[in-house]
């Protein structure tokens, strides 16, 4: 039997991975966006996890909503990438630096 | 594209959860729309792979210490009980006649009706921003300017040319 806590591990190996994708890519902004779907990949796992085992739909309603706003949110940042590398012909983070932050 | 492998196999977890209408979404949106439209850009913009790779190495220790000690944390407070089979035991199987989409609909359409609208109207908007950030301009389409045409003067368009009156015989 599968327990409720193997489901959380497999959700926190995912969020993790991720994390270090974040840290390690410091080039481009597409794997940087599939890290970030898989950060909310991870948090669905564990969404829906806890919903099977309380019994309770609501969490499923919750990644639902997570994934609409995921699917709007990647489809903007592609749009603005796209915008970008034909501004700028490149999608390097290093070379984003025009704000001086 | 191992993102994708990852997706349908997180999707099959979620039929074992039984989440039959949100894995086939995840399956239909995510491996269907969202990762061909990564597939679409990447192919679009042809980054030469070798120029990632370089930083790697560098940035492979605080990366790999990061995740490993944010692992190690969830996964000791994951084991240390509250989580377990015997302190949270498996649901009883749902009976044959239960619809996952159907239970789901009856409550996404009742007590989440508003949040459902908004989340139909976030999804308007993000269409509307994509194109509008995509789209180019053409040249030749033939549409009006009223900035420019509002703003146009006298001297722009019309010359006075001055010539003698000819002589009638």
């Amino acid at each position: 039997m599968i327990a409720l806590s193997d489901y959380l591990i497999l959700g926190a190996i995912l969020f993790a991975l991720s994390v270090a994708g974040i840290f390690l890519n410091r080039k481009n902004v597409i794997i940087l966006l599939m890290s970030i779907e898989l950060m909310l990949l991870a948090v669905n796992l564990n969404f829906i996890a806890f919903s099977h085992y309380m019994n309770d739909l609501a969490g499923q309603v919750f990644v639902f909503f997570i994934l609409t706003v995921a699917a709007a949110e990647s489809a903007i940042g592609l749009a603005i990438i796209i915008v970008l590398f034909r501004r700028r012909h490149t999608i390097n983070i290093q070379d984003l630096d025009s704000l001086k932050g | 594209m191992f993102l994708i492998l990852t997706f349908f196999t997180v999707a099959v977890i979620w039929l074992l959860l039984e989440a039959e209408f949100l894995a086939i979404v995840l399956v239909l949106v995510y491996v269907g729309a969202v990762m061909v439209l990564f597939l679409f850009v990447v192919m679009m913009l042809d980054i030469d792979v070798d120029q990632l790779r370089e930083g790697f190495a560098e940035y492979l220790p605080i990366g790999a210490t990061v995740a490993v000690i944010i692992l190690l944390q969830l996964a000791i407070i994951f084991t240390s009980g509250p989580f377990d089979i015997e302190q949270m035991p498996a649901p009883a199987a749902a009976a044959a006649d239960y619809g996952n989409t159907h239970q789901l609909g009856l409550l996404l359409y009742t007590y989440y009706v508003y949040p459902f609208e908004l989340a139909a109207v976030l999804l308007l908007l993000a269409m509307v921003a994509a194109i509008s950030l995509g789209l180019r301009g053409r040249s030749s389409s033939k549409r009006q300017k009223p900035d420019e045409q509002v703003r146009v003067r006298k001297q722009d368009r019309l010359r006075v040319v001055k010539m003698n009156a000819e002589k009638q015989d």
